[in-house]
């Protein structure tokens, strides 16, 4: 760091002229390089932005001039009982799914952390699901698992669940939304593999000094472990919440498109693309699309405030 | 597992810890843990890949014979289903499906490595005013739902023509949209030292230059690494190609197998199985050839599958 610093002290030394002349031709070169990109940001996201925010505000069905309406798209999402239903859905969704998949996540990389041998295959083994796992064939799959008379429909009826032959979980609209959270705990492995990475920085002095001090498995799990483990447990459960609100593929599958049966698996996503593209009401679906925007900023922005009560970062502890 | 154990009695020798009954305790008490560590990891395992198995066996089965039974090894085992698989849907090939996806995948991967590398020297190596204020754009898109640009871009895409053509599905990949590479890019750049610059720079070298030559080389990690999570989540995609994609001769094997799905009988699930089986076949093949660089860019990006 320090030679780096003089090294670039020495540069600032040189000739005043020949330094404009690279300043101006990093200028030029940095914009060059930068360009592609520029361009994508503009054409394909901050253009796009604007344009949906604008939309929103207007009826618009692709094929006749947008007319503007006001705030009639936001205050329709209010009364829509399809849309408030998708709401529900997705919260549900977020809430249980996203803290399972994290708990099993977690719950998996201290098992292999502690062992020696043989973790590394288990690890690879365990994040193949997430990598297959948004995949329409993993979800035709699922369906064909949960469906009518199937293995997880006999299971769930032997302890107590719906008799198989009705449709199994599949057919049933009170277990599709547990099907689909089982889904996504299923895909543990890639939050594991970060909580992993990140148990391997906690020190294993300090776990051992604790260990001399009398502190049993579970103290020094609650006490080191975990506030040690806390910026990584931040950085999972941003990506994942941010990841649950925006489930679709496993739902279009599985519900052929529908969000059925009785709109249980109706996600936010599914019905913004129903609304969308299939009765191409753009506007609306622009509404939709800005009150998610929002609500997934808001969620981040309140995980970033409380994170100072509960996340520790390595400086925190001098 | 031997060597393991070896090493930890030796470790224990070395340090002088105990008589020989404490030791031989202390090494029993290690090989418990051990038997019950890989009992309970294997008990996960099945749990994790009785799906994927239950998948590959299902698709040599006839169709009655899946969706009821629990059991693993077909009785009649035969290659029908892929027979039928192969047939194609509607007219159209498996082999359309099959070129439309690697096309479009490899297609991907290429846009993917040149945008994002130009883009993360720009941010990494190069001073320029505006450039704080462009990362922290880069970053913020990092966090940004699909949902919030589909529409307008999809109503761009409309008026310029562009539906039913690889267009829309591959504009962003060549100009650095995806901006979890660039990130993971100019990550991996910040940690190469200043001085092969300098020292290029000495010699005459441009940006241009230094970039090709001394840059790119050193990348090579990073961009395979790029160029493996852009092949898979190219071809898994299914809402781009859902979207834009509107004949059969055009789709994907998602959206084949999706079309597929809808077309046979619901009873049909043998051919479902082999055609979702070959669907996925190329991920999975991907993941064994380069499982360490996919958990490696997991570990240290966050990547997600």
């Amino acid at each position: 760091m320090m030679t780096a610093q003089l090294a670039s002290g020495a540069q600032h030394g040189a000739p005043r002229r020949r330094t404009t002349w690279r300043r101006r031709r990093d200028i030029g070169a940095g914009y060059a390089f930068l360009s592609p990109w520029l361009i994508g940001f503009f054409v394909l996201t901050a253009g796009p932005m604007v344009a949906s925010l604008v939309l929103s505000f207007t009826d618009y069905d692709l094929f006749s001039a947008p007319s503007p309406v006001g705030f009639a798209n936001y205050t329709r999402l209010f009364t829509d009982s399809n849309y408030l239903q998708a709401v529900k859905v997705t919260l549900l969704y977020v809430v249980f799914g996203a803290p399972l998949k994290l708990i099993v996540a977690l719950a998996v990389a201290v098992l292999l952390n502690h062992a020696r041998g043989g973790s590394g295959f288990y690890r690879s083994a365990f994040y193949l699901p997430s990598l297959i796992g948004g995949s329409v064939s993993v979800a035709i799959v699922w369906k064909a698992m949960f469906t009518d008379k199937s293995i997880v429909a006999n299971i769930g009826s032997f302890f107590g669940g719906p008799p198989a032959e009705s449709g199994g979980w599949v057919g049933n609209p009170s277990m599709t939304l547990p099907m689909l959270i089982l889904l996504t705990v299923w895909q543990f492995g890639a939050p594991m593999i970060i909580f992993l990475a990140g148990l391997k920085q906690v020190p294993t002095e300090l776990l051992e000094s604790a260990s001399v001090d009398g502190a049993g498995p579970v103290r020094r799990f609650t006490r080191i472990t975990l506030p040690m483990l806390s910026p990584v447990l931040f950085f999972n459960l941003l990506l994942e919440l941010i990841h649950s609100f925006q489930v679709f593929n496993s739902a279009f599958i599985i519900s052929n498109g529908t969000g059925g049966p009785v709109r249980s698996t109706l996600f936010y996503t599914l019905y913004l693309y129903q609304r969308g593209f299939s009765d191409f009401q753009m506007g609306y679906a622009s509404a939709m699309a800005w009150v998610l925007l929002v609500v997934i900023g808001l969620v981040t922005l309140m995980l970033f405030r409380t994170s100072n009560a509960w996340v520790h970062y390595g400086g925190d502890e001098k | 597992m031997t060597t393991n154990v070896v090493r930890e009695s030796g470790a224990a020798a070395a340090t002088g810890g105990g008589t020989r009954p404490e030791r031989s305790h202390a090494r029993a008490r290690k090989r418990i843990r051990s038997v019950v560590f890989h009992v309970f990891s294997v008990a996960v395992l099945v749990v994790i890949l009785y799906p994927a198995l239950w998948m590959l066996m299902s698709s040599f089965k006839p169709s009655n014979q899946i969706v009821g039974s629990v059991d693993l090894i077909p009785r009649h085992g035969s290659f029908d289903n892929y027979v039928h698989a192969f047939q194609g849907i509607g007219g159209v090939s498996f082999w359309t499906f099959l070129a439309n996806s690697l096309g479009l995948a490899v297609l991907s991967v290429v846009g993917v490595t040149l945008s994002c590398s130009i883009t993360a020297y720009a941010f990494s190596r190069i001073r320029f005013p505006g450039r704080g204020v462009f990362f922290a754009c880069m970053i913020s898109t990092l966090l940004l739902p699909f949902h919030i640009v589909v529409i307008p871009q999809y109503i761009m895409f409309n008026q310029l023509g562009m539906i039913n053509t690889w267009w829309p599905l591959l504009l962003g990949k060549f100009l650095g949209a995806d901006a979890f590479f660039v990130f993971l890019m100019v990550q991996f750049m910040r940690g190469l030292p200043r001085e092969l610059d300098e020292a290029a720079r000495m010699d005459g070298a441009g940006h241009a230059r230094i970039f090709a030559s001394v840059i790119l080389p050193l990348l090579r990690p990073a961009l395979v690494t790029s160029a493996i999570f852009a092949f898979i989540w190219s071809w898994n995609d299914f809402f781009g190609p859902l979207l834009y994609l509107k004949t059969p001769t055009s789709y994907t094997m998602p959206l084949a197998l999706r079309l597929y799905v809808d077309q046979t009988s619901t009873s049909d699930y043998g051919a479902q199985m082999a055609m979702a089986i070959l669907a996925i076949l190329p991920v999975v093949l991907f993941f064994l050839a380069f499982q360490r660089h996919l958990v490696r860019g997991v570990a240290t990006q966050g990547l997600k599958g």
